[in-house]
């Protein structure tokens, strides 16, 4: 028996160091990042955990499907994409979350459920339980051969995608007025506020920086995803939460590291695992993370409290 | 420049009253002390100027417009800066971050790139550490660095709650000299202080405030009539 679990687990380390599973692991991983970007960006800045990232995605995936499904070109569902999930962004700012700022979390997640199952029954209403199939970027999954191992487009672009998105939100947040707010009002709002920063400014370009990269994350997984129905994304987005909690909530960079981080060990345990086995795959990972954090609670990547903690 | 001005001002945490009818004002180019025991209400006046707390009662008028109802953002935008107890710096952001944090509250107009200037010769420590993480400073330093910070948003009023505590008696007395050349920069500075004493000498008049009310005013005559002040601390 013993000797049948070890033989196992080298098959599995065996197929994970592959290039082509290294490189779709790193694919989801960089998916996941820009999820955990996002996630982050509205937690740091609002202390508010959106649990209606997921459908958020959702919304943006069903319009590029309806794009799609009226034979429009694929520019105009990107754009419908882009629209849907920023109106829905704003409303979502406007309506619910500059009301209830200065509430408990409790009560902001509570909102934030209510939020997500009222879009994902609004889709159900709208586009039926079985949802509907984005076709229009599907040339994307043709794979391209680099050197022996045979990579989707999709995989490529991904990476690609998310390393200009995460560059340009670095930019925004280290060499402008608006980030250097963000960043302050992350660390202590409160304070903050009392400087001047204007907290439903910076709130809200958090909650809409967010939401472009959802809808980036919309347009990337309908490719890997076509078919959308109404729970489109809200499992990636429960394993994207906890990746963050794992990489430290409370901290940009470290919530993008432990997204990016759950997303690569979940492809690679979902490439490595065999097809019969792969059900087990968030069992893997959630006892990965349990681990985790009964080692380091405050996250992976957090620094310890230090002289650079405030006085 | 405007003057502050607060009419009878009563603020209550849950029904329990922590300011009663507190009236005071300040001037341009005045220095306005505010003392009294721990737990008297002076923070919560500042707190309340700042629209941080709401008032259950009274008025608070800066340039003869009411504060009442804004948010802390828009009143700091006014032309009111806050330094606030503990200093509340951005610990892991640069000493330069934090100082351009102060710009959030500029008025429109001037020119922030030569208020930065002014406030770089005022400070010179703000220049010789912009890259280090605030955090790293020592507490004089950072208490110059949030006097520094507040300064940059060209405000016509500064409130500063307790800026001498936890500092060191000879970094004391530069932070009170620095308030008096802020002063002759025409700035109206509502000086919250536990150094009853060098409070008293500095300001223009020192209110004394006790169980949230103000139970008596001194003038820098006074500063050497300990037994006045105890007296008032006592009441």
């Amino acid at each position: 028996m013993t000797g049948l679990v070890a033989s196992g687990i080298t098959s599995v380390l065996h197929d994970a160091v592959q290039p082509q599973a290294q490189v779709d692991a790193i694919g989801l991983g960089s998916i996941y990042a820009l999820m955990a970007v996002g996630i982050g960006l509205v937690f740091g800045v609002m202390r508010l955990v959106n649990f209606a990232y997921g459908q958020l995605i959702m919304a943006g995936a069903f319009a590029i499907a309806y794009a799609s499904g009226r034979g429009w070109p694929v520019w105009a569902g990107i754009v419908l994409c882009f629209a849907v999930v920023l109106l829905l962004s704003f409303a979502m700012d406007v309506a619910v979350f500059r009301p209830l700022r200065g509430q408990s979390a409790a009560v902001m997640l509570v909102a934030t459920f209510a939020i997500s199952f009222l879009l994902q029954s609004i889709a159900l209403l709208w586009f039926g339980p079985l949802g509907k199939t984005a076709t229009s970027l599907v040339a994307l999954n043709q794979p391209i051969t680099i050197g022996s191992a045979d990579i989707r487009k999709i995989t490529v672009v991904a990476i690609v995608t998310a390393a200009i998105c995460l560059g340009l939100l670095l930019l925004l947040m280290s060499r402008t007025s608006l980030g250097l707010h963000m960043r302050a009002a992350a660390i202590d709002a409160p304070t903050a506020r009392l400087l001047g920063v204007r907290a439903n400014l910076v709130s809200g370009v958090a909650v809409l920086v967010a939401g472009l990269l959802a809808a980036v994350v919309a347009v990337l997984l309908t490719v890997q995803f076509p078919t959308v129905t109404p729970t489109y994304a809200l499992q990636d987005t429960i394993i994207v939460l906890v990746g963050v909690v794992v990489g430290g909530m409370t901290r940009l960079i470290p919530a993008t590291l432990g997204g990016f981080l759950i997303g690569y060990v979940s492809g690679l345990l979902g490439d490595a695992l065999p097809s019969n086995q792969s059900q087990y795959l968030p069992s893997f990972l959630f006892g990965l993370v349990i681990l985790v954090l009964l080692i380091r609670p405050d996250g992976l990547f957090t620094r310890g409290r230090g002289v650079v903690e405030r006085v | 420049m405007s003057a502050l001005e607060l009419r009878e001002i009563e603020v209550a945490y849950g029904g329990v009253p922590a300011v009663r009818k507190v009236s005071l004002s300040v001037a341009p180019g005045e220095i306005v002390g505010l003392i009294g025991p721990n737990g008297a209400g002076k923070s919560t006046t500042l707190h309340a100027i700042m629209g941080v707390v709401p008032l259950r009662a009274g008025s608070i008028t800066f340039g003869g417009s009411s504060l009442g109802g804004l948010a802390p953002e828009k009143i700091a935008r006014s032309g009111i800066a806050l330094v606030p107890e503990g200093r509340r710096l951005f610990a892991e952001l640069t000493v330069d971050e934090n100082l351009r944090l102060g710009l959030a509250g500029r008025p429109n107009g001037g020119d922030p790139a030569k208020d930065l200037e002014v406030v770089r010769e005022l400070f010179p420590i703000v220049s010789e550490f912009r890259d280090r993480q605030a955090g790293a400073l020592s507490g004089g330093q950072q208490q110059q660095l949030a006097i520094a910070r507040a300064l940059v948003a060209s405000p016509s009023i500064l409130l500063l709650d307790e800026p001498s505590l936890g500092l060191a008696p000879k970094v004391v007395e530069l932070v009170f000299e620095t308030l008096q050349t802020i002063r002759e920069r025409g700035l109206g500075i509502l000086l919250v202080e536990q150094r009853a004493q060098r409070t008293v000498a500095l300001a223009d008049r020192t209110h004394v405030l006790a169980s949230g009310e103000l139970r008596l005013t001194l003038t820098p005559d006074d500063a050497a009539d300990t037994e006045r002040m105890v007296a008032a601390y006592l009441s």
